[in-house]
């Protein structure tokens, strides 16, 4: 019973903050409701028996790549869309356009939900399966991770390298000689 | 009382201890950085406010909570008060899964013993650390929302500097980690008990102890205390990224840097120095005492390293933490994979 | 206990908020942040299925899209520095003179 109530908060948080973060127009309060989104499903995978993932995700996720999305909005300094322009052009405001968009995405819920929920054993209880002492190890996770999945480990950091010296390149100041 | 509800009205009363004792803590570090920082400089430190000064943080707070609450006309509503919240709620929350003491039965008033500390999670060390790394947020809204140009500097050097030595911190965790063979602190401090040679204590501190400086050094540059404390020092940057700030919001920021400092402080001492395992105290259920001892002499050293050594500049700061202290920290983990291989091939 | 459908709809849910977003949102930070939300649906949707199966496959998967997504959103955002340099603006709309 408490189980349920923890998850239906949770969720309702994520979803809710999901949503506000699509609807801000300072990018700032965008990335501050995002990170409580990602709290609250650091609290479901806790739920799912995974607290390897669960603090990966807000110390990966909350932790360093919205640091990286703040920086960025703090250095950009970025005017926010401008407010007159922003009531003329917001999807939610546009008389045609704003409303069609958001209703494909209600549309794609539908599909997807419709999907979903015809899966196998879609009402089976997750937590039926499985040894929670072993699923929640961090142990396991390192011994799976490091035989079965050795070469897709190595090839990751290889791409993290990549990333960070594409990164540099590309947001380097050009030399004015 | 049933066994049950005693065991959860103890298991609250050691929660509401805990965060009672962290705030006490930063109260009397108010007090002891200033009487230590006077002895260190030939005089009397704090005397007049309570026997020897002891009643000055008192002092201090009823004198911040007394003033203007000031907020600058453009700097961001929310985010503004939001900072020194966030600040100060990953500073508590992080302490949340450190275990202070052994398990215990309070003298046979509970069947099975409960456990000394909020919470015993199985990934502990990770929560600690994902929780720290949030305390970032404090300090970068902090300086963004106070628009103004001294806030800014010194928030973004400060938060650069605290993801940096993240780096450091957490690869000499991982070799203290890959030693103990479980991430739960409470296993690591168990793995510390005991004595080689029935004297010298198995603390990784012996088995550790380039992994133990790097520790501390980057949990000195992670709190933002001197020699590391370029963008909130007086000198540089009027105060840095709570230049702007008063009264409650402003007593909010010092306060999360002494939590932050004490959970340092608790973390190195369960993973290096042997948490409370000590002579004597364990066997009457006393094991936390040594660990108030082993947390108050790291806390004496972070505040006698303040006044003793003079700052790093930034680009130093930053230097030093990836040029130096990194590799090391690397190194340190080789060399610990190595010696584990080695010695139970 | 919950149900495996359960988390699948948050997860659907939180999917198509992060579409919607790549696809009304006319900031180029925010439309970053709505496919990091796509990917964190991805991610619970994976580890829901893992817990199902009993196996701890999932939560492995989800690491590596949790790195896979560190990568993408660094070197999306250098993009977006880069491009900002230029136009001043983050509105994706002045980006368009190669639109024939």
């Amino acid at each position: 019973m408490p189980d349920a109530v923890l998850f239906y908060v949770f969720a309702a948080v994520a979803i809710g903050a999901s949503l506000l973060v699509i609807g801000q127009r300072n990018p700032m309060y965008s990335i501050m409701l995002l990170i409580a989104s990602f709290g609250a499903l650091s609290a479901l995978y806790i739920q799912l028996d995974a607290p390897f993932v669960a603090m990966a995700q807000i110390i990966v996720y909350a932790g360093a790549i919205m640091v990286l999305f703040l920086f960025v909005v703090m250095l950009l300094n970025a005017p926010q869309e401008d407010a007159a322009q922003w009531d003329r052009t917001h999807p939610l405001r546009r008389p045609g356009m704003g409303r069609f968009g958001a209703m494909l995405a209600a549309l794609l819920i539908v599909q997807l939900v419709w999907a979903l929920v015809r899966v196998n054993d879609a009402g089976t209880a997750v937590g039926a399966r499985g040894d929670v002492a072993d699923l929640s190890s961090v142990r396991s996770v390192g011994r799976v991770l490091f035989t079965d999945y050795m070469f897709a480990f190595e090839a990751t950091s290889i791409l993290i390298l990549v990333a960070m010296v594409g990164a540099v390149v590309l947001a380097a100041r050009e030399e004015r000689r | 009382m049933d066994q049950a509800t005693l065991r959860f009205l103890i298991q609250l009363g050691i929660i509401g201890l805990t965060f009672f004792m962290l705030i006490n803590a930063s109260a009397l570090l108010v007090l002891a950085e200033r009487k230590i920082m006077g002895f260190m400089q030939q005089r009397y430190g704090p005397y007049l406010v309570g026997p020897h000064g002891l009643l000055q943080p008192l002092a201090d707070i009823l004198k911040l909570l007394f003033k203007e609450e000031l907020r600058p006309k453009d700097a961001d509503k929310w985010l503004f008060t939001l900072a020194p919240i966030v600040s100060v709620t990953a500073a508590f929350a992080a302490f949340a899964a450190v275990p202070w003491g052994a398990e215990t039965t309070f003298f046979g008033l509970l069947d099975t013993p409960v456990k000394l500390g909020v919470a015993d999670v199985n990934v502990a060390v990770l929560v600690v650390f994902a929780i720290t790394s949030m305390g970032v947020y404090g300090i970068v809204l902090a300086g963004w929302s106070s628009n103004s140009k001294y806030s800014l500097l010194g928030g973004l050097r400060s938060s650069a500097q605290m993801i940096s030595y993240e780096l450091a911190y957490a690869t000499a965790l991982a070799a203290v980690i890959m030693l103990a063979g479980s991430l739960s602190l409470r296993s690591v401090v168990d793995a510390q008990a005991g004595y080689w040679f029935g004297f010298i204590p198995r603390w990784y501190l012996f088995l550790q102890p380039l992994g133990f400086i790097i520790y501390v050094i980057a949990g000195v540059a992670e709190t933002n205390r001197a020699p590391f404390d370029f963008p909130e020092a007086e000198q540089e940057l009027v105060a840095g990224y709570n230049t702007e700030y008063s009264s409650v919001r402003f007593a909010l920021f010092p306060q999360a840097e002494y939590i932050n400092m004490t959970t340092m402080s608790a973390v190195a001492t369960d993973l290096y120095l042997g948490g409370w395992h000590g002579p004597f105290l364990e066997r009457f259920g006393l094991g936390w005492v040594w660990f108030l001892v082993k947390v108050g002499i790291i806390l004496f050293g972070y505040i006698w390293v303040r006044w003793t050594v003079p700052r790093y500049r930034y680009d130093q700061l930053m230097q030093f933490g990836w040029k130096w202290l990194f590799p090391a920290a690397v190194l340190n983990l080789i060399a610990t994979a190595a010696f584990i291989l080695y010695f139970n091939a | 206990m919950i149900p495996l459908g359960h988390y699948l709809v948050v997860s659907a849910v939180l999917f198509a908020i992060g579409t919607a977003g790549v696809f009304l949102r006319r900031n180029l930070i925010t439309i970053l942040l709505s496919i990091e939300i796509m990917l964190n649906a991805v991610n619970l949707s994976f580890v829901a299925f893992g817990r199902a199966q009993g196996t701890v496959d999932g939560q492995i998967i989800t690491f590596f899209v949790m790195t896979v997504a560190a990568a993408e959103a660094a070197v999306g955002l250098a993009i977006v520095i880069a491009l900002f340099r230029h136009r001043e603006s983050l509105n994706p709309d002045a980006f368009t003179s190669l639109k024939w």
